[in-house]
């Protein structure tokens, strides 16, 4: 099979992603859109590593999962702290800043 | 089979980060270990010191490469040059009077909640308070982040530029939900902010790995080696740059990445907003330089238009919605859309004086917007019973403030007029050094722009002065009439500084001029 397979994949994951973070009105939806877009840039990296044959790519990979990591704590924090405050993870209800 | 060989490691050449990371790390420890009575006095004395000893030896390591040449540090991923440096030493001084503003007390309280983990509103939250806890936890924060803005600039390689741009952010996105008072907002400002800096780092890392893909590589000298030589996947290597530029940009805060910047400038506490729309801004621009100076000129072609687009639509939008803003917060947070506007100027116009400009731009707008919103968070309403409550956002509230208060209408009025570039502040020579190089580059219909947008900004920096000095405040509005809070004097250094620095900058800007230039060769 083509590599070039996994790069159109890694394309579509990504573009699920962001349509995932610009459409849903949840915040850990949104969150996991994100995510989505994080793991769909570690597979083009795993990807165009093995195309080279360097390990670089695949490093980098891990550093990101664990910047993804970090992401998620600081991440959970802040929506259990909003949730915390008004009984609610939705997007929408989040317009104080509005006016 | 290559054998792995370790890389040499030149501890002295970073020592400016390592001071500050180390720092933090003990300041985590302090959070464990020191009792709560004296832990804010120990964590303020750590931050202050831990700055102040990084920009000395920034000045040290300047001099070292002036008389020595740039080296390349751990394996090429961060550089030590006169760019770098310079603008380390730019993060530094902001982010130092920055932390006086935060550790300000004003009335006995700071500007962060007791404890962020309560509800707002609940009873657990009012014990807190009347106990007196402190959250101290933000000295820590402030340094990571500083930390994290100190090896943007000097980043070169892409993993290292992606882990610097993490470590500046997410102590951001924190310190941004911590606010004492408008707690609704502050959370909210956090929530927008991690979301949209989250979704905006996911494209800079596509951008990584595009670039990786295209090349082979991460280090942007080998990027940059491998761009002429395009080797039929253009496409890949172009969306690469473009979506590293707009992760870059989505920091800098230019125009159609910008609409995170007035919520989360508004929402954040005051002394924060300072720090952040300072520190945050002069460290992505460094990064953003680098990358386009270093990785794009064989792109300048492709890039420019786009870059030009962004540079005009930043100044005017970010010059006519502050215009209608009614916050004072919301307002500072268009202009400094509007400067971000101003510094791009100077990065698209591919010359050497356009780099310098950028860094002369950052260090005259880093100083007037620490010492405005420090004095915003001085300013405060006053409810029925008379006691000072939270900051008068309103700008109405302003109004007659230079009849009560003529030190601080003063003050800010030297940062206000700075904003707007008038002569003998240093917001005059930084606009036109930017404009200048501009033109220098062949851009003068951005410059024309520039000029009426500067124009047009120069009304509402002005209309607020008129509000301070010259305009009755209203009668029925007496409860909720702006008060100046008394300080502890962290506060007045900062802003004293910050002025001087505004004022000298501009009488005397030829020192400065001079460091800039010397700082325009990037080491490849």
């Amino acid at each position: 099979m083509s590599l070039i397979n996994y790069l159109v994949l890694s394309g579509i994951l990504f573009s699920i992603g962001a349509v995932a973070v610009l459409v849903r009105r949840n915040a850990l939806v949104a969150f996991m859109g994100v995510e989505l877009m994080l793991n769909a840039a570690n597979l083009t990296l795993v990807t165009f590593a093995r195309m080279h044959g360097d390990l670089h790519g695949q490093v980098l990979a891990f550093f990101v999962m664990v910047v993804a990591a970090a992401e998620v704590v600081i991440g959970l924090a802040i929506i259990v702290s909003i949730f915390r405050t008004r009984g609610s993870a939705s997007l929408d209800d989040v317009n104080l800043l509005k006016n | 089979m290559n054998s792995f060989v370790p890389p040499e490691i030149d501890w002295a050449a970073l020592s400016p980060i390592l001071i500050v990371l180390g720092a933090a790390v003990v300041g985590v420890l302090i959070e464990a270990f020191v009792a709560g009575k004296v832990r804010r006095t120990v964590q303020v004395l750590l931050s202050v010191l831990a700055l102040g000893a990084a920009l000395v030896t920034v000045a040290w390591r300047w001099t070292v490469v002036q008389s020595q040449g740039a080296t390349s540090l751990v394996a090429g991923a961060v550089v030590e040059d006169a760019p770098a440096l310079l603008t380390q030493g730019i993060v530094l001084i902001c982010a130092f009077v920055g932390l006086l503003v935060i550790a300000e007390r004003s009335g006995g309280e700071d500007a962060f909640a007791p404890t962020a983990a309560a509800v707002p509103g609940s009873a657990y939250e009012t014990q807190a308070r009347r106990m007196g806890l402190v959250q101290t936890e933000a000295y820590p924060l402030v340094l990571f982040s500083v930390g994290g803005m100190l090896i943007f600039p000097a980043a070169t390689d892409l993993l290292t530029l992606f882990i610097a741009l993490e470590v500046l952010s997410l102590p951001l996105y924190l310190l941004s939900g911590l606010a004492r008072r408008r707690r609704l907002l502050s959370q909210e400002a956090s929530l927008k902010y991690f979301l949209l800096g989250a979704f905006s780092s996911a494209f800079f890392l596509m951008g990584v790995a595009l670039l990786y893909g295209y090349s082979g590589s991460v280090h942007l000298t080998e990027v940059a080696t491998a761009v002429p030589q395009m080797t039929g996947m253009d496409g890949v290597l172009l969306a690469g740059v473009i979506l590293v530029i707009i992760g870059l940009l989505f920091k800098v805060g230019a125009v159609p990445f910008h609409s995170w910047i007035p919520d989360v400038y508004h929402g954040a506490p005051t002394p924060i907003t300072g720090f952040m729309a300072a520190c945050t801004k002069i460290a992505a621009f460094a990064a953003l330089v680098r990358f386009v100076y270093v990785v794009a000129p064989g792109l300048s072609w492709d890039l420019s238009p786009a870059l030009w687009i962004i540079a005009i639509l930043t100044m005017l939008v970010g010059t006519v919605v502050g215009i209608v803003q009614t916050n004072i917060k919301r307002m500072l947070a268009y202009s400094s859309v509007a400067h971000a506007g101003f510094v791009l100027l100077g990065v698209v116009a591919w010359t050497s004086s356009g780099i310098s400009s950028v860094w002369v731009y950052l260090l005259v707008y880093g100083l007037a917007t620490v010492g405005a919103f420090g004095l915003v968070s001085l300013v405060r309403e006053r409810d029925a019973e008379g006691n000072v409550t939270a900051e008068a956002g309103h700008l109405s509230q302003w109004a007659g403030l230079g009849r009560r208060h003529p030190v601080v209408a003063v003050c800010f009025t030297v940062f206000l007029l700075s904003f707007a570039g008038i002569p003998l502040t240093a917001g005059f020579i930084g606009k036109y050094v930017v404009f200048a190089a501009a033109i220098e580059g062949g851009a003068w219909p951005l410059v024309l722009v520039a000029v009426a947008a500067s124009a047009a900004a120069a009304f509402f920096y002005v209309r607020v002065i008129v509000l301070m000095f010259f305009t009755e405040p209203a009668e029925d509005a007496l409860g909720a009439r702006a008060t100046v809070v008394r300080t502890e004097g962290l506060s007045v250094v900062a802003v004293a500084v910050c002025a001087i620095g505004t004022v000298l900058l501009g009488v005397l800007p030829g020192p400065l001029l001079d460091l800039a230039a010397d700082a325009t060769k990037f080491l490849l």
